[in-house]
């Protein structure tokens, strides 16, 4: 079943729908319930490798759906450090469970002053109010 | 300009039922409502039900109207009797396909075409040029609404008889008059009910009671790509001919219709290249417009929801199109591995 509506309050968003919860100088990302939803249910997940480099304001993966092809775009730069293989093998997953199991990479920082730039839950809902 | 987009009858239930309505050639129409997979096996296990009012009905009458069709359709018309139908196709001079339509007789002379939305005024106006004295050719879209019940159970779900496929008959449906059509673009047994245009919502609100899950074009998208039927637009164009794509068996070559002898040289020689069926075997997700290599392009592609895999159909050289051939696709810049099959590339177990 595809998740409610929601956007966590301990992550930071990207106006391109992603979000990034911040551990250290680690980070988990996603795609945010307004963006799973408006792709619909997805079926495909084209992850990069893992020690890849991954840039600020840079696609590092795509996402589709029966209709649509969407580029993932990194709210924050640095190295790959895992890919979550069941969001490959079941895309779905991102569908409903978009800021737990559905999450998509795992990165080390390689700046992590950038989350300064990133919006906060309050923000982000108002951006998408805005859409 | 702002284009205004037309709605059909069914708009306001579409949006009560919550459905994503995108733009599809000028018209406002729903691309799905709970989700394209849900609805695509709703119509491989049970029953569907989809608006498609956006098509055309044009009405061709009179003592003329089986020759001017002989003429006009690739398909040979005099073979089917009143209250048959019948695959065929409208054919320039270059034997392209100017739309690919289902012609319903109801009597001598008496002739309903009903053609793709995107090519209703292209198909209008190549006939309404050409029209003989003795036949009369009108559009009567706008008069109509058309509901396509599809499924394994739509008949039951509909209470209705299993008639042969590509017939139809007058009827009703819970006290709605309508024209019932065994015909359909699922691959499954069903229906396609035409009914008057003031009469829709109450078609429609009759076979949602019964049973019917609103699917959404995404769906029926899916559900045509799996089965192989050709889509206009993509599959088969005015500068495709029919026997490239497979469609020779709709061409009746043995008489005289536009293009027919290009046809004719075209079936002698062989095609240069044919629009062929495959199925993805690396993890990728084909897209109208990627390039084959070797020279190709995908013309449909999109994710099988019962195979859960990539498909899709493309033209490729003659010679790498067998069943079994390996395809290289070019999915923005990464090069994914597919092979051609059999249509179609979904067959129901039995």
């Amino acid at each position: 079943m595809p998740a409610a509506e929601s956007y966590p309050d301990d992550l930071k968003y990207h106006p391109e729908h992603d979000w990034a919860r911040i551990e250290g100088d680690e980070a988990t990302l996603g795609i945010t319930w307004f963006a799973q939803d408006a792709l619909g249910e997805l079926v495909h997940y084209e992850p990069p490798a893992v020690g890849a480099a991954v840039a600020k304001d840079e696609s590092y993966g795509e996402v589709e759906s029966v209709k649509a092809v969407s580029e993932l775009v990194s709210p924050l730069s640095g190295e790959v450090l895992e890919v979550n293989e069941k969001a490959v093998d079941e895309p779905e997953t991102v569908n409903e469970d978009p800021y737990g199991d559905g999450w998509l990479i795992r990165i080390r920082m390689s700046d992590p002053s950038e989350a300064d730039s990133l919006m906060d839950a309050a923000a982000y809902r108002e951006h998408v109010a805005e859409q | 300009m702002v284009a205004t987009l037309k709605r059909t009858p069914l708009y306001a239930r579409h949006v009560e039922l919550g459905a994503r309505m995108v733009p599809f050639v000028g018209w406002e129409m729903p691309v799905q409502y709970k989700g394209v997979i849900p609805e695509h096996r709703a119509v491989r296990t049970d029953c569907g039900a989809f608006d498609v009012s956006h098509m055309g009905e044009l009405h061709v009458d009179g003592p003329t109207a089986p020759a001017f069709l002989q003429e006009m359709l690739s398909n040979d018309v005099d073979r089917i009797g009143d209250g048959e139908a019948q695959y065929t196709l409208l054919t320039n001079e270059q034997g392209g396909i100017v739309d690919d339509l289902i012609v319903y007789r109801f009597a001598p002379g008496q002739y309903l075409l009903v053609v793709n939305a995107s090519n209703r005024a292209a198909v209008y106006d190549w006939l309404k040029e050409r029209e003989p004295r003795g036949c009369e050719v009108r559009d009567t879209s706008d008069d109509y609404a058309l509901v396509a019940v599809q499924g394994p159970r739509s008949l039951e779900r509909l209470e209705l008889p299993d008639q042969p496929a590509f017939t139809h008959a007058m009827g009703e449906l819970d006290g709605i008059e309508v024209m019932i059509s065994r015909t359909g673009y699922t691959g499954e047994k069903g229906v396609e009910l035409c009914c008057a245009a003031e009469d829709a919502t109450d078609l429609w609100d009759a076979v949602l009671a019964r049973g019917a899950v609103p699917c959404g074009l995404g769906a029926r998208d899916t559900l045509r790509l799996e089965v192989c039927y050709p889509l206009h637009g993509n599959d088969i164009t005015p500068e495709t001919d029919p026997i490239s794509a497979g469609l020779g068996w709709a061409c009746a070559l043995g008489k005289e219709f536009t293009g027919v002898e290009t046809l004719r040289g075209i079936r002698e020689e062989g095609p240069a290249r044919r629009l062929v069926a495959f199925v993805m075997e690396e993890k990728a997700i084909p897209r109208q417009g990627m390039p084959i290599e070797g020279g190709g392009e995908v013309t449909s592609g999109t994710h099988s929801p019962m195979l859960d895999r990539g498909i899709g159909m493309g033209y490729v050289p003659a010679a790498g199109s067998a069943p079994g051939s390996e395809l290289v696709i070019d999915v923005r810049g990464k090069p994914r591995r597919a092979y051609v099959v059999e249509k179609p590339i979904y067959r129901k177990e039995t």
